[in-house]
């Protein structure tokens, strides 16, 4: 009986020591479950930071989920503000919600956006026997009849995967954006097999998401939303040179608290380039379907506020926020 | 025959010594994770994530771990749902049923014996269905959009009205009140937070893990204080185990229909083990019908879910594999450890990396049946764990409670949460309101909402819509059925009540 309730404070000790966070390593917060892009950008850039010697222990990774990132955002602002040893995930995905009011009274300007070191490129695709050759064909339909197409993606109306088809259908001089059929489903591979099974006509979500059924042939991509076709998937046109001039990249990267010196900011700056070019996340790039998208610094923090600034009006149009 | 060939493949990968002990580790660690409230097959999987990679293991060795753990699991979460009416996890909650009036009348160790061989059965025919089908069987997920799913829900739903034989009354409103708590959070279909009171720790819903351990594991605490242990579940003796040939091979048939029903709920992304359990438990007792005696403590009524739930456990390893989609939350939590090693499931996975797989296969033939022998002969190891005096083994339970659902999100506030389940669930079976189906409600909420809605975009607005397919059409004439063939049969036959599973529960 003693045995038995030793062994019970043994469990917990054990998953305490994992919960804690180690005061001798820098910590790496993903604010989600493991799995995903979050955690992906904390233990990759957490295990290559170590692996290259630019940190002295291994990167602790702390999943905390909640709110799509808000509730990492907010412990961020409110507790470990002047925290210098503390990254956080960030993607798309958490200025879309910034912009968006999502995560309560919560702004950009309460972190800093330390830089982006790769990118998942937006992507639309269709069946492999969808009659859409193109997306001219698709935009179209949709001047057409909005009702003809529906569109699945992984994340909630109004998120980034939302956007994608509304900025290219704007593009395409289509303004009735409130008139598009949307659904969004428990993530990309979701959205694939309701478009696979034709219960939606075309998916938008990320390059990575779409990898394994492009090389199957079930899916045909109509076109990726970056500057530049993606090295490795040169066949598939961009939007850009089909006359949509839309650029929608679920960029990864990282914050840090709002409350640092600027020397450690430049510290985790200086770092991020390191890992960005190193070959260790060349590779990982490469087997994760990211394309390159390095933008660290000053430069960062000065496209997310433009990125900001877009998302909130196009929100603002769709309804998502008055 | 490919298969042979693969499996050959597959076995040369797993039977080596190393993954062998992985195998054996992961078992035995499931197996007590399994049995821990509060500590389901997804903490155990997410648990165990950090020690993979500091252990520096490959894809394969790491899979065999992961997935032993999971099966583990998923064998482990009857042994409290029997012993201590409190389910170790979320898919053993329709174990809690008939296996703890077993235990009650004594026969615990029959209920772990049966339900042990029903777990085996269950995971050993899903695990042969993922090897020789699992390509083709992928297929079904394109078969399913958002009416067909809103259908499948609806089934599930109709059927909880014949689940109190009593007072179907409180079990509705049980279910409408899991439900309401399926509301809560960020709206799908609006991007708007709904009943959040603009807390940000609701915006992501209420996540049901936390309702469960508060509503059995919490609550049993209250009730062990209020009546200092003399009312209490806790503390069913457990005298030799034996094995009760005629009666386990009286539930052959049940096995076997569970198994399959358990694995096809399985396939089907977002429906998983939880939905598999309460499917194959409803319709066996449909099956049964008033004579059997389900919810009184019956052998059938610890099969059925058991042989159901691990069969849909290798069943959600289906789409997982080939679609990347995963079939619940554990498999998430594996697909996530796929990405990280560099294997991206998907329609070519079984071209691409036929080593992974079909180790992967390989490897959970052989934790089932490591999992049979520590859970039929070696039961009583296990249970020594739960068979402490209450006063040491309530608190225990209430503390690793606390840590389980802490390592959820690390927020204290589903700690608060979960103490106010623990007060409903206390406040219920006071009056008699069964709990199970409050987690249903959870359960099934939220998917129904949002398949009914997308099932609503893409048509837009026009009903008829939800009966546009045979697949629907079959699934709403079956949620027909199973809500009124109960109320019908009763009538007609004017059998004497059979007792109420809550009754004899507390």
């Amino acid at each position: 009986m003693k045995f038995t309730y030793l062994k019970a404070l043994g469990t917990s000790a054990v998953i305490s020591l994992m919960a804690a966070s180690s005061a001798w390593s820098a910590e790496c917060i993903a604010p989600a479950n493991p799995g995903g892009g979050w955690d992906f950008t904390c233990r990759q850039i957490g295990k290559i930071l170590y692996d290259i010697g630019q940190v002295d222990a291994p990167v602790q990774v702390t999943n905390m989920a909640g709110a799509g990132g808000g509730l990492a955002f907010s412990t961020v602002v409110a507790e470990r503000n002047e925290d210098p040893e503390l990254i956080v995930a960030a993607s798309s995905a958490t200025t879309t919600r910034l912009a968006q009011k999502a995560f309560g009274d919560a702004t950009a300007d309460q972190v800093r956006f330390v830089g982006a070191i790769g990118a998942d490129p937006g992507v639309i695709v269709v069946a492999a026997d969808s009659p859409y050759q193109s997306l001219s064909d698709l935009v179209e339909a949709v001047k057409a009849d909005p009702a003809s197409v529906a569109f699945a993606g992984g994340s909630a109306a109004g998120g980034f995967d939302h956007m994608k088809p509304l900025q290219v259908l704007k593009a395409g001089g289509f303004d009735d954006i409130t008139a598009v059929k949307y659904i969004g489903v428990d993530g990309g591979a979701d959205a694939i097999t309701q478009t696979v099974g034709g219960f939606t006509q075309a998916m938008t979500g990320d390059m990575s998401e779409i990898v394994g059924f492009i090389k199957s042939g079930e899916v045909r991509a109509l076109a990726v939303l970056t500057e530049e076709r993606v090295p490795g998937f040169e066949d598939i046109p961009t939007a850009k040179e089909q006359g949509y001039d839309v650029v929608a990249v679920n960029w990864r990267g990282l914050y840090v608290p709002g409350g640092i010196s600027d020397g450690d900011f430049q510290k985790w700056a200086d770092r991020l380039q390191a890992v960005a070019d190193s070959a260790e996340w060349k590779q990982a790039m490469a087997d994760n379907g990211l394309a390159p998208f390095t933008k660290v610094g000053g430069d960062f923090q000065s496209w997310i506020d433009g990125v900001i600034a877009q998302t909130e009006e196009l929100s603002r149009e769709i309804g998502v926020i008055q | 025959m490919e298969i042979f060939s693969n499996l050959a493949l597959g076995f040369s990968i797993a039977l080596t010594p190393f993954t062998l002990m992985l195998a054996v580790i992961g078992c035995f660690l499931g197996t007590i994770i399994g049995a821990l409230p509060g500590l389901g097959p997804s903490n155990g999987v997410a648990i165990l994530i950090p020690i993979t990679f500091s252990m520096g293991l490959d894809a394969t060795a790491a899979l065999v771990l992961l997935t032993s753990v999971y099966y583990g699991a998923m064998y482990g979460g009857r042994i409290s749902s029997i012993l201590l009416n409190i389910p170790g996890d979320e898919p053993a909650m329709m174990t809690t049923l008939d296996g703890y009036p077993m235990a009650k009348q004594g026969r615990a160790g029959d209920a772990l014996v049966i339900s042990g061989v029903a777990s085996f059965v269950g995971a050993f025919l899903a695990t042969i269905a993922l090897a020789m089908v699992a390509p083709y069987l992928a297929r079904i997920a394109y078969k399913f959009g958002p009416a067909e799913y809103f259908a499948l829900y609806t089934l599930a739903f109709a059927t909880l009205g014949g689940m109190a034989s009593k007072n179907q009354a409180k079990a509705a409103l049980a279910s409408f009140i899991g439900l309401a708590i399926a509301l809560v959070g960020l709206d799908n279909n609006s991007g708007f937070n709904r009943f959040t009171g603009g807390n940000l720790h609701l915006s992501d819903g209420i996540d049901f893990l936390v309702a469960i351990v508060g509503l059995f594991a919490v609550s049993e605490v209250f009730f062990f204080i209020e009546t200092h242990g003399k009312d209490s579940a806790v503390g069913v003796k457990l005298g030799k185990v034996t094995i009760p040939w005629a009666e386990m091979w009286s539930t052959r048939w049940t096995m076997i229909r569970s198994s399959v029903v358990g694995f096809v709920a399985g396939v089907l992304p977002g429906a998983g083990a939880s939905l598999g359990s309460f499917m194959t438990y409803m319709m066996e007792k449909g099956i049964a019908g008033d004579k059997g005696g389900f919810g009184t403590g019956v052998a059938k009524g610890v099969a059925a879910p058991e042989a159901g739930n691990n069969a849909a456990a290798g069943g959600a390893l289906v789409p997982m594999l080939t679609l990347g989609v995963p079939g619940s939350g554990t498999t998430a939590v594996l697909l996530a450890v796929l990405m990280t090693l560099n294997i991206t499931p998907g329609p070519t996975l079984f071209a691409d990396r036929p080593e992974v797989v079909w180790g992967l296969i390989a490897s959970l033939l052989i934790a089932n049946v490591v999992l049979l022998l520590m859970n039929v002969p070696m039961v009583k190891v296990f249970v020594k764990i739960l068979m402490v005096p209450p006063a040491v083994l309530l608190p225990a339970v209430t503390m690793i409670s606390f840590v389980g659902i802490y390592s959820l999100s690390g927020s204290y506030f589903d700690l608060v949460l979960m103490i106010i389940f623990g007060v409903v669930g206390y406040a219920f079976r006071k009056m008699d309101i069964p709990t199970v189906p409050v987690i249903l409600g959870i359960l099934l909420g939220y998917q129904m909402e949002n398949n009914l809605r997308h099932a609503m975009t893409l048509s837009g607005g026009e009903w008829t819509y939800l009966f546009s397919s045979p697949i629907a059409i079959g699934l709403w004439i079956a949620a027909v059925l199973g809500f009124v063939a109960p109320m019908f049969l009763r009538g007609l036959l004017k059998r004497p009540e059979i007792r109420d599973a809550d009754e004899l529960v507390d």
